[in-house]
């Protein structure tokens, strides 16, 4: 089928499948989001070991590769500690390790890969961690009693509208990531699509928009969104 | 009475275009968020870092709205549920 807005058959967006392969009788596909989150992965691991290499022989005035890592965590240990206060300390490794992942991943369309955060099944579940993280919080640091607190908050009969507002939470959190990384994507796929002939240096424009600018500030949004949610889950005894 | 498939797709876009007209909410707000972190820039010219952070962290979490009809417009174009 060739109609639709679908002018040209360059435009191409979407996820496509790698291989697939039967489990039980169903068929599982391995996509371009399983490719790049593996790549992603991998750059991501190779850090980690460059860096463990490199502090292992830390020096007392850093340089190069120390110097890029220490103002890495220091800068995510600012950002948890600034919004958390005193329970930053048992959320410095999950915000940091969420906010490089996410980060990674947004900008990774400026090398050629299909963001995996542009798939849906990649921010759900990220929606679904925060989920569990805010409410396990709240049961230890305030009971049951706590849980049954916030369900009645006005009034007991309000709980539905209290499940219903719980429940949007991850949905809107992960929603919010990926039509962000989503609209870029598509965006830049149109200009390259419809405009190939013309479309020379000026796209580098849109990328710095779309990538890097755009998936920074959402990958900020993501982590000061959950850590704000956990701050109000804890509550201030 | 049987419709063919030219004459879906045709409203499937115009169901499209009227999705994205969700675009007007996100935009007023943006703009009010951004006229009222420039007033406070100018009252107070020191704060400047902090109200920039609290402005995009604001204008990022009134997007959603929009993003929500840009969502189902794609929908309607690309994954074509009505065809």
């Amino acid at each position: 089928m060739t109609q639709g807005i679908l002018l040209s058959e360059d435009i191409d967006f979407m996820i496509h499948g790698v291989f697939s392969y039967q489990v039980f009788g169903q068929t599982v596909w391995i996509t371009t989001t399983h490719v790049c989150l593996l790549i992603v992965m991998l750059v991501l691991i190779g850090f980690a070991f460059a860096v463990n290499r490199r502090m292992k022989k830390a020096e007392e005035i850093p340089r190069g590769l120390q110097n890029a890592a220490e103002m890495i965590v220091e800068m995510l240990d600012g950002m948890v500690k600034g919004s958390m206060g005193k329970h930053a300390k048992g959320f410095l490794n999950y915000i940091g390790t969420v906010f490089i992942f996410i980060l990674i991943c947004n900008i990774s369309g400026l090398f050629g890969l299909r963001p995996p955060t542009a798939d849906y099944g990649v921010t759900l579940p990220l929606g679904v961690l925060t989920f569990v993280l805010i409410h396990a919080n709240r049961i230890k640091y305030n009971g049951m009693k706590g849980v049954a607190e916030h369900l009645c908050d006005p009034w007991p009969f309000w709980a539905p509208i209290n499940i219903i507002s719980d429940v949007a939470v991850p949905i809107s959190l992960s929603l919010r990531l990926f039509a962000n990384v989503l609209s870029g994507t598509c965006m830049l796929a149109l200009v390259y699509g419809l405009l190939s002939f013309f479309a020379v240096i000026w796209p580098a424009a849109l990328h710095v928009y779309f990538d890097l600018f755009s998936g920074a500030i959402q990958t900020y949004v993501f982590c000061m969104l959950t850590m704000t949610y956990i701050s109000n889950a804890i509550g201030d005894e | 009475m049987e419709f063919n498939e030219n004459f879906i797709l045709g409203c499937s876009a115009i169901g499209a275009g009227l999705a994205v007209i969700a675009g007007i909410g996100p935009g007023i707000g943006q703009g009010i968020a951004a006229g009222y972190a420039a007033s406070a820039v100018g009252r107070n010219p020191g704060a400047r870092g902090d109200i920039t952070t609290t402005m995009l962290l604001g204008q990022a979490v009134a997007e959603t709205t929009g993003l929500y009809g840009l969502l189902v417009a794609m929908l309607l174009l690309f994954v074509k549920p009505l065809v």
